[in-house]
C-alpha cells in the first residue's frame, strides 16, 4: 500500500526494559502495513533543528484498532526526544515505508533471528508464518537482559524459542549466531529471517548460505528521507541480472534476500558496481 | 500565481530542488507533481553513476551534509523511464544536467532535445571538471561560461546555470554565465562542509566533505539572490536554500527570485512544496500583493514612506 503522512496521537508510552514502547493512533498506516515495514518519525517538535526523520520498524500494526506500535532505543538527540513524548501529544509520521518480509510459497519451518530491538518486526512475521502453516523457531538475543525485547511474546507466537545474552544474564551466554549451526542444520528447516545490527545480519547471512537456506534480512542504513528521493541509504546489492548496484534500502529494502547483499563491501564502492567506472574523477 | 522563468511560464512559483525529489515519482503519495510549478529532476549525466560509498550524509544543526556523488541511471535510462512518467502526469520538468567535461554537458543536453515535458534545463555546474583536475566549473568564470555556451548551442529550451555559493564573487560568475547566453540563474547549490565524528576521530562522510543544505544556509542563499538581482536585475532567478515555509519563500521573492525550489525540506515533510505554495499564496494576499510578480525584488526598492 502507499505511504501516508499523518499526525498521530500518542496513545501510550511506557518503558520496556531498555526501550520505550510507543503506541500511536494511526489508522492510515495501520491498515495494510506488513512486517518489516517501517515508519519515519519527525522529531524535536515544530521549531526543531533536527530536520531528518528517524526510522523505526513497525512492531504492531492493527487495522481493526487503527493503532501501531514502535520500540525505541535511546541513541542520540532524536530518540532522546522521542522517548520523552507524552500521551496526548501528536507525532508526525510517514508510513508504512519499505518492502516487507515475504512468506514462503510453501509452508515449512522458519527460523527467525533477532538482535536487540530487531525483534520488533518478528512477532507479526511469526504470527503470519504460523497462520500460513509454517512452524516458527525464534532466536532472540541481546547484549544484556534489559536489551532483550519480547521474549514472553516470542514464547506465545513461536513453536520454540532460544534466548541468548552476551553477558549470560538471561538464557545462553553468547551470540544468536552461536545457536544457529544446530538449528539451521535440523531437519525440515526451510527458511531464515533476521533483523538486528548489520554485523549480526552479515553473520546470519553467511550461515544461511552455508546451509543452503533462503534468508531474508531487514537492514538498518542511515536514511535522510526514507521515501526514496535522496540516495543516502544505499548498499551494494546484486540484481537478478548478476550485476551489483547501489540500491536504496528505504524503498527496495529494508528487507533484502541475504545472499544478494554484498556484506563485506557495505560502506565501500567496489569497482564492479554499475556506474563505479564513472566515478574516477580527480 | 503564475510566474515566468525566461520564456517559460509556470502555473505557480514553487518547484522541487534537484536531488531532493528524484524524478518526482516517489513524491506522488504526498503531492501531485502536476500541481507544482515544475519538478526539478536529480542531475543526470551521460553514463550511469554509482555515487560514492556510504556514509553519504550527516545531520547538522538545521541542515545536513550530503555527498551522494551524483548517483544516477545515466541519460538513456532517464529518458526511457523518468521523463515519460512526469509527462504522462502533466507535470512540467526542469531537467538538471551535469558533466565532467564541457562535451559531456553538451551531449546530455543534445539527448534531451525534444524530450516530452521538458520545460527548461538547469545546468549543475557545481561538479568537478576532469580537465582541470577536479576544479568545480562553478568556481571558474571561464569554465562556467564554456559549459553554458556549449549547452545553449544545442538546446532549444531556456538554460539556467546553477551557481555555487562557494566563490569569492558570485556576481562575477553570474555575469559570466549570462554573457555566455544563460537565460537565467538558479541560486544556490550547497556549501561545502565537513563533520568529524568525535568517537571514531575521523570525518563522518566517506567523501570527507559534503554539501550543506537546509535552513542553516538560508541567509547565505538570500544574500546571493540579493547580490545577483541587484547587479543583473533583468535576469530571472530560481531561488533556493533552506526554504521550509511560505515566508521563507517570500524572502527569496523579495530579494529578486521569480520562483523557488524546495529541497531538503522534503526530507522533513514530503508534502513541503505544496504546503510552501499555499503558505506563499496566503502570505502574498495578507500583504496586499495582487500577484506574485509585484513582489519580485521589492526589497531592493525604497520604501514608500
Ligand atoms: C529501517 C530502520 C528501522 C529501524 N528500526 C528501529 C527500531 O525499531 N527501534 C530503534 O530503536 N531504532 C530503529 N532504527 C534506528 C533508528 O532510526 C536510529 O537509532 C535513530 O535514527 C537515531 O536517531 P538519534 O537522533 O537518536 O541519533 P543520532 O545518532 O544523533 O542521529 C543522527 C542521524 O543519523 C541517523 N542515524 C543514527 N543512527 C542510525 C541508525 N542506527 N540507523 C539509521 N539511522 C541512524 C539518524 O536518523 C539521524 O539522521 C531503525 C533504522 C532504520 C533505518
Ligand atoms: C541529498 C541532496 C542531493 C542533491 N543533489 C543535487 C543534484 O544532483 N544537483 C544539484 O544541482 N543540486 C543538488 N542538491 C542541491 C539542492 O538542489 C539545493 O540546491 C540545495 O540543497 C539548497 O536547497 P535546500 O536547502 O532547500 O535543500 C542536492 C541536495 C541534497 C540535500
Ligand atoms: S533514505 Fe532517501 S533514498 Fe533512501
Amino acid at each position: 500500500m502507499t505511504a501516508a503522512q499523518v499526525s498521530a496521537p500518542v496513545v501510550s508510552t511506557e518503558p520496556v526494559g531498555a526501550y520505550q514502547l510507543i503506541t500511536l493512533d494511526a489508522p492510515a498506516i495501520a491498515s495494510g502495513a506488513e512486517p518489516g515495514q517501517f515508519v519515519a518519525v519527525a522529531v524535536g517538535g515544530p521549531e526543531t533543528a533536527m530536520l531528518l526523520r528517524r526510522c523505526f520498524a513497525l512492531y504492531t500494526a492493527d487495522s481493526a484498532t487503527g493503532r501501531i506500535q514502535i520500540v525505541v532505543a535511546e541513541h542520540g538527540p532524536g530518540t532522546g526526544w522521542l522517548v520523552q513524548v507524552r500521551p496526548g501529544s501528536e507525532l508526525d509520521l510517514v508510513g508504512p515505508l519499505g518492502r516487507p518480509f515475504t512468506l514462503p510459497d510453501t509452508p515449512g519451518a522458519a527460523v527467525l533471528v533477532a538482535g536487540g530491538y530487531g525483534s520488533a518486526p518478528m512477532f507479526d512475521l511469526a504470527r503470519r508464518l504460523r497462520a500460513a502453516g509454517s512452524a516458527v523457531q525464534m532466536v532472540v538475543g541481546a547484549g544484556s537482559a534489559e536489551r532483550l525485547f519480547g521474549v514472553d511474546e516470542a514464547r506465545v507466537v513461536a513453536d520454540s524459542v532460544v534466548v541468548t545474552t552476551d553477558d549470560g544474564s538471561v538464557g545462553v551466554r553468547g551470540l544468536v549466531t552461536d545457536m544457529l549451526p544446530g538449528l539451521l542444520g535440523s531437519p525440515g528447516v526451510s527458511t531464515v529471517y533476521a533483523c538486528g545490527p548489520m554485523a549480526m545480519l552479515r553473520a546470519v547471512a553467511g550461515l544461511a548460505t552455508s546451509y543452503d537456506l533462503p534468508c531474508q534480512v531487514a537492514v538498518e542504513e542511515s536514511m535522510a528521507c526514507g521515501i526514496g528521493v535522496c540516495m543516502t541509504c544505499v548498499l551494494p546489492v546484486v540484481g537478478a541480472d548478476g550485476r551489483t548496484r547501489m540500491v536504496r534500502s528505504c524503498v527496495e529494502g529494508p528487507v533484502f534476500e541475504a545472499d544478494r547483499v554484498r556484506w563485506k563491501d557495505v560502506g565501500t564502492l567496489p569497482g564492479d558496481v554499475v556506474g563505479a567506472d564513472a566515478m574516477d574523477l580527480r | 500565481m503564475a510566474t515566468s522563468l525566461a520564456a517559460v511560464t509556470l502555473g505557480n512559483p514553487v518547484l522541487t530542488a534537484s536531488g531532493c525529489a528524484a524524478a518526482g515519482r516517489e513524491l506522488a503519495p504526498f503531492l501531485d507533481p502536476a500541481h507544482l510549478g515544475a519538478v526539478v529532476t536529480k542531475s543526470v549525466m551521460l553514463r550511469p553513476r554509482s555515487g560514492r560509498a556510504t556514509p553519504r550524509m550527516a545531520e547538522t544543526p538545521s541542515g545536513m551534509l550530503n555527498s551522494i556523488g551524483l548517483q544516477g541511471p545515466g541519460i538513456d535510462a532517464f529518458l526511457a523511464h523518468d521523463l515519460p512518467w512526469l509527462a504522462e502526469r502533466g507535470a512540467r520538468a526542469v531537467v538538471s544536467i551535469a558533466g565532467g567535461s564541457v562535451g559531456e554537458f553538451a551531449e546530455v543536453a543534445q539527448r534531451l532535445v525534444g524530450a516530452p515535458g521538458l520545460a527548461l534545463l538547469e545546468v549543475n555546474i557545481s561538479c568537478p571538471n576532469v580537465a582541470s583536475r577536479g576544479q568545480v566549473f562553478a568556481c571558474d568564470p571561464m569554465a562556467a561560461a564554456d559549459v553554458v555556451r556549449a549547452v545553449k548551442a544545442v538546446t532549444t529550451v531556456p538554460v539556467f546555470a546553477k551557481l555555487s555559493p562557494d566563490v569569492t564573487d558570485i556576481v562575477a560568475i553570474a555575469r559570466s554565465c549570462v554573457d555566455a547566453g544563460a537565460d537565467g540563474l538558479s541560486l544556490i547549490n550547497t556549501l561545502l562542509g565537513t563533520v568529524i565524528d568525535t568517537d571514531t576521530l575521523r570525518p563522518v562522510l566517506t567523501g570527507i566533505t559534503g554539501g550543506l543544505s537546509g535552513p542553516a544556509i538560508r541567509p547565505v542563499a538570500v544574500r546571493c539572490v540579493w547580490q545577483v538581482h541587484a547587479a543583473l536585475p533583468g535576469v530571472p532567478i530560481l531561488g533556493m536554500g533552506g526554504i521550509l515555509t511560505g515566508l521563507d519563500a517570500l524572502q527569496f521573492v523579495l530579494a529578486g527570485a521569480s520562483a523557488v525550489s524546495v529541497g531538503t525540506a522534503v526530507f522533513h515533510d514530503p508534502s513541503a512544496p505544496t504546503r510552501v505554495l499555499a503558505e506563499l499564496r496566503a502570505a502574498l494576499a495578507a500583504r496586499g500583493f495582487p500577484q506574485l510578480t509585484d513582489a519580485i525584488g521589492l526589497a531592493h526598492r525604497e520604501p514608500h514612506r
